[in-house]
């Protein structure tokens, strides 16, 4: 029930959370985080992967988590950092969808609306010196073009035709999707999707804090297809030859 | 009106020594003078419809709707102020919101026509309150539970339906109503249904020119709340004509054969 009948009924759907007086109850580290998200864009769309754990400091705490969300129907938003922040932004961007269906006028949300939304949110909360502690890759079709932007905790934003969040940042984003992307030819959907896989596959044999368990999303004119959890054939073999890492 | 200038009318706070509260039957009054809202529910779905009175020719198409999305599986039709029925529309919003947010799952119709009964209540105790000058339709269907359908009077009162009609036309599209068998049909059929209705009951002597409007929330359209596709509106228009025209023949008929 509403607190009385002098109360204003229109309410703020989307509340923010207001940092306290107190410096000590600001988020300084995340707990439950995600590792990399990866996103590339191919001829008539584009695709983000990310795995499906939960790390708990070095725990591989939670092992089947989506950290992938689905906004309107041309837009996918896929999260690394603290999970729970992530599933704050999952529930913004939720609202924010019904909130858009109340008009009834046939426009769905696009990624460019949603992508500056999050800019604006995250970078509202780094000011308030109480950020969520994520980075955000945002993928779809902007009028019919692929877009992938990237914004992280500090509210930092820019669109990249390859980009990669995390560990990923370090060890696929470089080598791996740049080196694709650089060529300047148009890669297919399906050459897209392997080149993540393999990706994630190099992430799963040098980031301790990944998992060999993704979803892969892509977004085409036809819409957007989150994966179902998956895995890769993997080969610890070589892994007796390390040495100096004991 | 027995109670004007008893002095017992002024205010919702003061009961008539025959126990009534006459602005809350004023209100209803404002809801029973508005054009047609009725709703259907079939085996699969619930379907709305609406007879939007055009006041001005220079008025734009659908821009004056009377049913309006609450979240993506609940749609909520009103009937009297139209202000009013706008106002309890984002009422419903907020709670249908904030049960998501602290719920983390959408918000039962059975639950939202409590909180929303609870507040149109609350209209009828305050002296500086005004009752609510609409009665709402609450129409909603998921998977496990099926179609379900609410309707809300000024009072708070409010009850479930399988058929439902508001507002001027209400007693003949309530006669027609019941004719249906609503538990057998579904919601492809009664949107025509629901069509023809509103145009059966509209007097074209008496009544203004009106726009049709339609929406359902059902097994066809994924569960989720819309106005329904351009082409089945249309369909259901022309059934709806057709029909009204093969009355009329039939009724020239019969006054051949009283000839």
């Amino acid at each position: 029930m509403s607190t009385g009948w002098m109360s204003q009924t229109a309410q703020p759907r989307a509340p923010q959370p207001q940092a306290g007086e107190d410096a000590r109850t600001r988020t300084m580290r995340p707990i439950v985080t995600g590792t990399s998200v990866l996103g590339i864009k191919f001829d008539g769309g584009v695709a983000i992967a990310a795995d499906t754990l939960g790390s708990y400091g070095s725990l591989a705490r939670f092992r089947e988590i989506s950290r992938m969300c689905k906004v309107g129907n041309q837009t996918v938003v896929g999260g690394g950092g603290d999970v729970a922040d992530f599933h704050m932004i999952r529930d913004l961007l939720n609202t924010l969808e019904i909130e858009n269906r109340e008009y009834e006028d046939e426009h769905d949300i696009k990624p460019q609306a949603v992508h500056t939304y999050l800019t604006r949110v995250l970078y509202n909360r780094r000011s308030q010196m109480n950020p969520l502690w994520n980075t955000v890759l945002v993928a779809g079709m902007q009028d019919g073009e692929p877009y992938l932007g990237y914004t992280d905790k500090l509210g930092v934003a820019y669109q990249e035709s390859t980009l990669a969040c995390g560990y990923g940042a370090y060890i696929a984003l470089g080598p791996l999707l740049r080196e694709v992307a650089d060529k300047g030819e148009p890669i297919t959907k399906d050459a897209a999707v392997a080149l993540l896989q393999k990706c994630l596959k190099v992430l799963w044999y040098r980031d301790a804090r990944s998992l060999n368990r993704f979803e892969i999303a892509t977004v085409t004119a036809e819409g957007v297809d989150i994966s179902a959890p998956q895995s890769s054939e993997s080969d610890w073999g070589i892994a007796s030859m390390v040495r100096g890492y004991e | 009106m027995s109670s004007i200038g008893t002095g017992y009318d002024l205010s919702v706070q003061t009961f008539s020594p025959a126990g009534r509260v006459f602005q809350i039957e004023y209100a209803q009054k404002a809801v029973d003078n508005s054009s047609t809202v009725i709703a259907l529910r079939g085996k699969d779905g619930v379907v709305f419809a609406a007879e939007n009175t055009i006041a001005s020719k220079l008025h734009e198409a659908k821009t004056t709707r009377r049913v309006a999305t609450i979240d993506r599986h609940i749609g909520l039709a009103y009937c009297g102020f139209v202000t009013d029925g706008r106002s309890v529309a984002n009422e419903a919003r907020s709670y249908a919101t904030r049960f998501r947010d602290l719920y983390g799952h959408p918000m039962p119709v059975s639950k939202l026509n409590d909180e929303l009964s609870g507040y149109f209540h609350m209209l009828t105790l305050y002296g500086a309150a005004r009752p609510c000058g609409c009665s709402v339709l609450l129409g909603a269907y998921d998977a496990a539970k099926g179609p379900q359908m609410y309707m809300i009077e000024p009072s708070g009162v409010s009850w479930g339906y399988y058929g439902c009609a508001l507002g001027k036309n209400k007693q003949p599209a309530h006669a027609e109503i019941e004719k249906l068998k609503l538990s057998e049909m579904t919601c492809k059929e009664l949107v025509k249904e629901a069509a023809r209705i509103i145009y059966a009951t509209h007097d074209e002597s008496k009544d203004k020119d009106f726009e049709l409007e339609l929406a359902w929330v059902c097994a066809d359209s994924n569960g989720q709340f819309e106005h329904v596709p351009e082409e089945l509106h249309k369909e259901a228009e022309s059934f709806a004509q057709t029909s009204m025209e093969e009355d009329s023949d039939e009724e020239d008929d019969s006054d051949e054969d009283e000839d």
